[in-house]
C-alpha cells in the first residue's frame, strides 16, 4: 500500500526548506533591525474572531478549514486561520493594547481550501505589522522594509501596484450601482475577479477612465479624485496620503504604477493597499486597516502592514548554491574501539566551525573537502585532502585541527 | 457492467416511481411498501436499483457506489456547499416533488428580517437538518457570530427557545405560518433532481436508460404554481397547538417522538404523572404535562445530548446510544446520565456480511491488512463508529454516515456496520453476522451538569425520584 500525503498540502525538502530558511533570515534579519519584534499566534482561532468583524469577504469564508472542536458542543466553530493580520489584530488586542505603538511581524502558515488540490491549501508568509500610527509614512516605511528584504534575497526589480480602498469604493458610488451590487463589485475586486469589472465597464463606458488606466503619479491621483465631486473631508484627507506617498515613493526611486481596480486582498483595508510583483508573479501585499481593530472591540487604533508570500518567492528563488559546497566539511570515519574518541575529536572540531559527518557504512558523502579516519593505533589520526590527494598521519587533536585550518 | 442508480423513498418516491414506470424501467417492487432495497429492471438487465433515504443518495453517488441518483436538490446542494469538489454532478431537473427550504424564526423573537439578523450583536443560534447550508447562508448573510445545531428534524418546534433561527423544508410559506413562524426568506427551490457520478457521467454510456427517462419528464410534473398559492393568507397565526405556559423561568423537559412515545406514556403513568396530548394526533410538539415548573417540548431523541449540553434543555429521555455517541465526539459535555429506564433495551453491534470468512473484529481488521481492504463502516452512529474503528486499528476505513435502514448497505456499499439491535433478526434476514458488541442501550433519562445547579433544579429531583420509584416498580 502507498501512503500519499494530504491533498493539497506539501512536502518541504532539504532544497526547498533551505530557500525557505533564506527567506526568512532575510526577513528576520530587516525586521529586527527596523525594530520590528516577532510574534506567533495559534493555529487555530474561532471562526467568529474572523465573521465578527466582517473582514473577510463571503468567497474567502467558504474556503476556511472549519470544523467543531472536541469541545464544540455548542457549536462554536474553530478555524485554521486563514489569515494571520486578523490574529494579529486580535494579539493586539488582547496584549498590549496598553501601548502606543507595537511594530510586529511573524511568520506564519495559512489554510484555505483550493478545489483542484493543484494548488497549495496551506500557505507560508512573512508579515509586519504597524500598529498606532496613522501617517503616510508608515506606510512609506512597510513598503521600503519589504524591498529590502526583497532586495536581499536577489530581487531588485519589484513593482509596487497601488491603490486605495477608500478611493475605489468612492468611484463605485459615483458607478450608478446599488450599494448591495457596490459591494459585490468590491468583493470580487477582493477576491482578484477583474471579469466583474470588465463587465461593469462593457455596461458604463464611462467607467474605463477609471478603472482601465494605470498612472505613475501623483498628478493621476489627483485626476481620479476630481471625478468625485462630493467626497467627504476624511476621504479628500486620505487620498491627500495617497498622494503623498506616491510622490516619496517617486522621490525615493521605486518602481510604483497606480491601478485601482487592482485591490485584490482583504476587506479590511481601509486606506492605501500595495501589491508586490516580481514580472508576472505576486509575491506580497499589504495596506492599511485602520478600522480592524476598533472593529474587534479594541481602542480607535489605526495599523498598516504587509505579507510577503513565501510559497510564491521559493518558486522564483534560484536554488543556492553554498549548500552543495563541500567547503569545510569533514567525514570521520571510524573502528568501534575509536568511538570515544572519534565522537569527542568531532565535537571539538564542529565547536570550531566545521561540519562534521560519520561514515559509518554505505556510501559515502561526497560534498566533503576532508576525510579523516581515526584508528586505535598511534598515529590515531590519518586526514586525506580530497581534491588535492594529500594525506597525513597525525598523532593530536592539535595538530589536526592546525592541519586543517592551515589548508 | 452494471449500472446503478440510488432511488429515493419517502416524499419522492410516489412520483419517482411513475417516472421510471413511463420510462419503461419496469423496476419491480419499487413503491411505497417495498420491502425489498434492490430492485431489478425486466426491460435493462444491466440496470441495478436500490432505495435509499434521500439524504443518503448524494453521497452515494458522490464515492461512486452508484452511477446515477434521484433526490431532491435541497440534498444535492446540501453536500455541494461542503464538497464543492466532490465527484457529484447534478444532471437535469426532473420538474416534480416541489418544495422549497425557509429560513424562519419566531415572530416572539426580534429577528424579523434578513438584516436584524445581520446586525445581530448576539451569536445566532441555527437549527437545521441542513447543517452545511445553514454555514453557507450564515457566512454568506456575513452573520457576525452563529452556532449551528445539526438536527435530525421536527425543526419548526425550536424556535423561539431552543434557536433563534431554523432552515426547514415545507411546500409553501404557508406551511411555516400555520408552525406558528415567520419565513422570512426562501433560501432554496427544490425540485427531484438527477445527479450522477462525474466518473461515470465521463466514461459510460447511460443514454439507453436516460432517453426513455428524459421523454417521460412531461408526465410527472407538478402543477406550475401551486407554491405561490394562498396570497392572502401570508400572516403568522399563533400556533393553535401550542399551550399557553411560559417556557422562560421553568425545567425544560425533552420527549421524544416516534415509537417511544408509547413507553414514556407508560412510565410517567406509572409514576402518577399526567401528560396530555402526547403522543399528539395532530402534531402538537408541546404536550402539557402536570408537574408545577416543568414545560416540555417533543423533539428527536438523537437530538437532545446536545440540546441538552447547550442548556436549551434542562432533562430528556433519550437512548444511552446517542448519549455515548455524543459524549465520544465531545468529552468534555456537561451531559450526565442521571437515571436507566430499562426500556427500549438494544445492543449496539458491529456486524459484516455473512460471506466474509471472520468472526470477530481482530481478524477482520487482518483480513482487510491482508487484501489491502479499504474498509467502508456505514452507520448512523457516527462518531461511535469512528471511535470503534480507531480503538481496533482498522487499516484505511471511511466512515459512510447513514440515516436508517443502515443494514441495507451491506455487502454492496458498506462492509461493516454499527448498528443496534434487539434481537438480531433484522441482520439475520439481510445475510449479516454480529462479530462484536460495543455495548447495551437502554432508555435514559439525562441532564447536564449545569442544569442539576440552576435554581429551581429542585423539581428535577422530585421528578427524577417519580420515575426511579416507577422503574424499580415495573
Amino acid at each position: 500500500m502507498k501512503i500519499e500525503r494530504c491533498k493539497g498540502m506539501r512536502d518541504f525538502l532539504p532544497e526547498e526548506m533551505e530557500k525557505f530558511r533564506q527567506i526568512t533570515e532575510a526577513f528576520r534579519d530587516s525586521c529586527l533591525k527596523w525594530g520590528y519584534e516577532e510574534v506567533k499566534t495559534p493555529t487555530l482561532e474561532y471562526l467568529y474572531l474572523f465573521t465578527s468583524a466582517g473582514t473577510l469577504t463571503p468567497g474567502m469564508l467558504n474556503r476556511v478549514y472549519s470544523f467543531l472542536d472536541w469541545d464544540g458542543w455548542s457549536g462554536e466553530r474553530v478555524v485554521l486561520r486563514p489569515d494571520v493580520t486578523i490574529p494579529v489584530a486580535r494579539l493586539f488586542t488582547e496584549h498590549l493594547a496598553d501601548r502606543e505603538l507595537a511594530k510586529l511581524f511573524y511568520i506564519a502558515n495559512t489554510f484555505a481550501f483550493e478545489e483542484t488540490g493543484k494548488k497549495n491549501r496551506e500557505r507560508w508568509q512573512c508579515g509586519a505589522e504597524l500598529i498606532g500610527l496613522r501617517s503616510p509614512l508608515a506606510d512609506v516605511e512597510l513598503i521600503a522594509l519589504a524591498l529590502q528584504v526583497l532586495r536581499k534575497l536577489g530581487l531588485d526589480n519589484v513593482e509596487i501596484k497601488l491603490s486605495h480602498a477608500g478611493l475605489t469604493r468612492s468611484i463605485l458610488q459615483k458607478s450608478g450601482l446599488n450599494e448591495e451590487q457596490q459591494n459585490q463589485v468590491f468583493d470580487s475586486l477582493l477576491d482578484g475577479d477583474m471579469g466583474i469589472i470588465n463587465h461593469l465597464i462593457s455596461e458604463k463606458p464611462e467607467l474605463s477612465s477609471l478603472f482601465n488606466l494605470q498612472g505613475k503619479s501623483s498628478g493621476f491621483v489627483k485626476n481620479l479624485t476630481s471625478f468625485l465631486t462630493n467626497a467627504t473631508p476624511d476621504l479628500k484627507s486620505q487620498i491627500d496620503d495617497f498622494s503623498f506617498i506616491s510622490d516619496i515613493l517617486q522621490e525615493l526611486g521605486y518602481n510604483y504604477r497606480i491601478d485601482i481596480a487592482s485591490i485584490r486582498g482583504f476587506e479590511y483595508y481601509t486606506g492605501v493597499i500595495f501589491q508586490l510583483y516580481a514580472g508576472d508573479e505576486k509575491i506580497g501585499g499589504g495596506g492599511r486597516y485602520d478600522a480592524l481593530i476598533p472593529a474587534m472591540g479594541g481602542e480607535n487604533t489605526p495599523a498598516s502592514g504587509f505579507a510577503l508570500y513565501m510559497d510564491q518567492l521559493m518558486q522564483i528563488l534560484p536554488a543556492k548554491a553554498s549548500a552543495r559546497d563541500s567547503k569545510g566539511k569533514i567525514v570521520i570515519k571510524m573502528a568501534r574501539k575509536s568511538a570515544r574518541l572519534g565522537f569527542d575529536i568531532a565535537d571539538s572540531l564542529r565547536s570550531s566551525g566545521y561540519i562534521v559527518k560519520f561514515h559509518f557504512g554505505g556510501k559515502g558523502p561526497t560534498d566533503v573537502s576532508w576525510i579523516l579516519e581515526v584508528g586505535e593505533k598511534t598515529p590515531v589520526f590519518t586526514l586525506t585532502h580530497i581534491s588535492q590527494n594529500k594525506r597525513f598521519h597525525l598523532n593530536s587533536p592539535e595538530e589536526l585541527l592546525e592541519k586543517i585550518q592551515n589548508n | 457492467m452494471k449500472i446503478k442508480i440510488a432511488l429515493p423513498k419517502g416524499r419522492l418516491l410516489k412520483n419517482t416511481a411513475r417516472l421510471t414506470h413511463y420510462a419503461g424501467w419496469d423496476l419491480e417492487g419499487y413503491s411505497e411498501d417495498a420491502r425489498l432495497y434492490h430492485l431489478n429492471s425486466k426491460r435493462f438487465p444491466e440496470l441495478n436499483a436500490r432505495i435509499f433515504q434521500e439524504k443518503d443518495i448524494p453521497i452515494q453517488v458522490a464515492i461512486g457506489n452508484y452511477d446515477l441518483g434521484i433526490c431532491g436538490l435541497d440534498w444535492v446542494q446540501e453536500f455541494l456547499v461542503k464538497y464543492p469538489g466532490s465527484n457529484l454532478l447534478k444532471i437535469k431537473n426532473l420538474s416534480y416533488g416541489r418544495s422549497s427550504l425557509f429560513l424562519a424564526t419566531s415572530p416572539l423573537s426580534g429577528y424579523v428580517s434578513l438584516n436584524s439578523l445581520k446586525t445581530a450583536n448576539q451569536p445566532i443560534s441555527i437549527a437545521s437538518e441542513y447543517p452545511n447550508l445553514a454555514e453557507y447562508l450564515a457566512l454568506n448573510l456575513r452573520l457576525k457570530r452563529f452556532n449551528i445545531f445539526p438536527i435530525w428534524g421536527a425543526a419548526e418546534i425550536y424556535p423561539p427557545e431552543n434557536a433563534d433561527v431554523i432552515i426547514l423544508p415545507a411546500d409553501n410559506e404557508q406551511q411555516i405560518f400555520d408552525y406558528g413562524l415567520n419565513p422570512i426568506s426562501k433560501v432554496l427551490e427544490s425540485q427531484a433532481y438527477l445527479i450522477a457520478n462525474k466518473n461515470s457521467w465521463a466514461t459510460r454510456d447511460l443514454s439507453a436508460i436516460l432517453t426513455g427517462l428524459f421523454s417521460s419528464i412531461e408526465t410527472v410534473q407538478d402543477a406550475s404554481n401551486d407554491s405561490h398559492g394562498h396570497p392572502n393568507k401570508k400572516e403568522t397565526r399563533l400556533n393553535l397547538f401550542s399551550n399557553p405556559d411560559q417556557w422562560e423561568g421553568k425545567i425544560h423537559l425533552a420527549l421524544p417522538d416516534g415509537h417511544a412515545q408509547k413507553h414514556v406514556v407508560n412510565i410517567l403513568e406509572k409514576a402518577g404523572i399526567k401528560i396530555y396530548d402526547y403522543p399528539s394526533a395532530c402534531g402538537n410538539r408541546k404536550p402539557r404535562i402536570e408537574i408545577p415548573f416543568i414545560a416540555t417540548k417533543v423533539i428527536r431523541p438523537q437530538d437532545m445530548p446536545l440540546q441538552v449540553a447547550n442548556g436549551k434543555f434542562d432533562i430528556a429521555i433519550t437512548g444511552k446510544d446517542w448519549v455515548e455517541e455524543h459524549l465520544y465526539r465531545f468529552p468534555s459535555s456537561p451531559v450526565v446520565n442521571l437515571l436507566d429506564l430499562k426500556y427500549s433495551r438494544v445492543k449496539i453491534v458491529a456486524a459484516i456480511h455473512n460471506d466474509i470468512p471472520v468472526n470477530d473484529i481482530r481478524s477482520l481488521r487482518n483480513y482487510a491488512i491482508s487484501r489491502e481492504w479499504k474498509l467502508r463502516v456505514a452507520s448512523e452512529y457516527v462518531n461511535i463508529a469512528d471511535k470503534y474503528a480507531r480503538d481496533h486499528h482498522l487499516y484505511m476505513y471511511r466512515i459512510i454516515p447513514t440515516w436508517g435502514a443502515t443494514e441495507s448497505f451491506l455487502p454492496d456499499d458498506a462492509d461493516l456496520l454499527i448498528e443496534n439491535t434487539e434481537t438480531g433478526n433484522t441482520l439475520r434476514r439481510h445475510n449479516l453476522k454480529i462479530i462484536d458488541t460495543l455495548f447495551e442501550s437502554t432508555a435514559c433519562l439525562i441532564a447536564s451538569t449545569e442544569s442539576l445547579r440552576k435554581p429551581g433544579s429542585g423539581v428535577i429531583s422530585t421528578f427524577i425520584e417519580k420515575l426511579k420509584k416507577a422503574v424499580e416498580e415495573a
